[in-house]
């Protein structure tokens, strides 16, 4: 197993200097937003067959990515900390119906949106930050642990 | 080149970004969020490092006419703050908080074969789906009256 031999505030810099240039090559050629949430959930809404293509491709890359990430670096792949398949659910559910009803996630929101200066985005990061905060909060130190 | 091609690359670019910097580890978004316990910063580097080379990219990029694969930039539609943006932030902050899982993450996760990620997989997807199916009945009478617009911009995240 190969480690990244760097501080990992280094690595985490480099990682996230990669989703920015992701983020802006998607932008620059096709014109899009790299939001997650966006372009999956738009696999299950839109009808049309070329939105339905870039979109597939680019969650082949991911895919493809991952994939490398297994055979190369595999201890940065976890596990839902959840164990319970209920709280799985849950989570899952949650996660992807505030990321549609809120227009964007992690990466539409907080890489992408800041990134133009958006408010909306600005808000949307802060929110989903305090209640992910006050959820772990009340996991690991209310209930004492993972449901 | 034509628009799948870009696009895959950028998901792979994106993966790997969100593997190097510690997003698809649940157990290092949790010690990010643990603000009153072990509190780990790493995931604020990998938060600077997309925006420190995104938002000069986005700046210049967006001074084209158009991107070089697409006739337009397409128009956000949405600007303003709503309940709806805190709504749907609230939730997705606790499943995330929940979970260690934001969209990205757990679909690059999937590599790993691992029964619980496919299930959070899964049912972010339905949660999805649930969303689209329900404002499209909610927004199915609205659509009726006002008369089909012509070219309505897909709608983009953020």
């Amino acid at each position: 197993m190969m480690t990244f031999p760097m501080h990992p505030f280094i690595t985490a810099l480099i990682g996230g200097a990669l989703i920015g240039l992701s983020a802006s090559l998607l932008l620059l050629f096709n014109g899009r937003i790299a939001g997650i949430s966006g372009i999956a959930g738009g696999l299950l809404s839109t009808p049309n067959r070329s939105e339905w293509a870039w979109r597939l491709a680019f969650l082949c890359g991911l895919l493809g990515g991952g994939l490398l990430l297994r055979a190369f670096w595999p201890h940065v792949l976890g596990a839902p900390i959840v164990s319970g398949a209920a709280w799985v659910v849950a989570s899952g559910l949650l996660v992807g119906f505030g990321t549609r009803l809120a227009n964007g996630c992690t990466s539409g929101h907080g890489v992408c949106g800041i990134s133009r200066g958006a408010p909306r985005s600005l808000v949307a990061t802060l929110t989903f930050m305090a209640t992910g905060a006050i959820t772990v909060f009340l996991v690991r130190h209310v209930l004492g642990g993972a449901p | 080149m034509s628009t799948w091609v870009t696009a895959a690359v950028a998901g792979l670019l994106f993966s790997l970004g969100l593997g190097m910097g510690g997003m698809t580890d649940p157990a290092r978004v949790q010690g990010f969020l643990d603000f009153t316990g072990a509190w780990d910063p790493t995931l604020a580097f990998v938060m600077g490092g997309a925006l420190a080379v995104h938002a000069p990219f986005s700046w210049l990029i967006r001074r084209r006419s158009a991107p070089v694969l697409a006739p337009a930039f397409p128009e956000l539609s949405k600007t303003r703050v709503d309940g709806r943006l805190l709504l749907g932030a609230s939730l997705f902050g606790m499943g995330w908080g929940l979970s260690g899982y934001c969209p990205g993450p757990a679909l690059t996760s999937l590599v790993t074969g691992g029964g619980m990620v496919a299930l959070f997989v899964l049912s972010m997807l339905g949660g999805m789906w649930l969303f689209d199916s329900l404002s499209n009945s909610s927004g199915r009478a609205k659509k009726r009256q006002t008369t089909e617009r012509v070219g309505e911009p897909t709608r983009e995240a953020a």
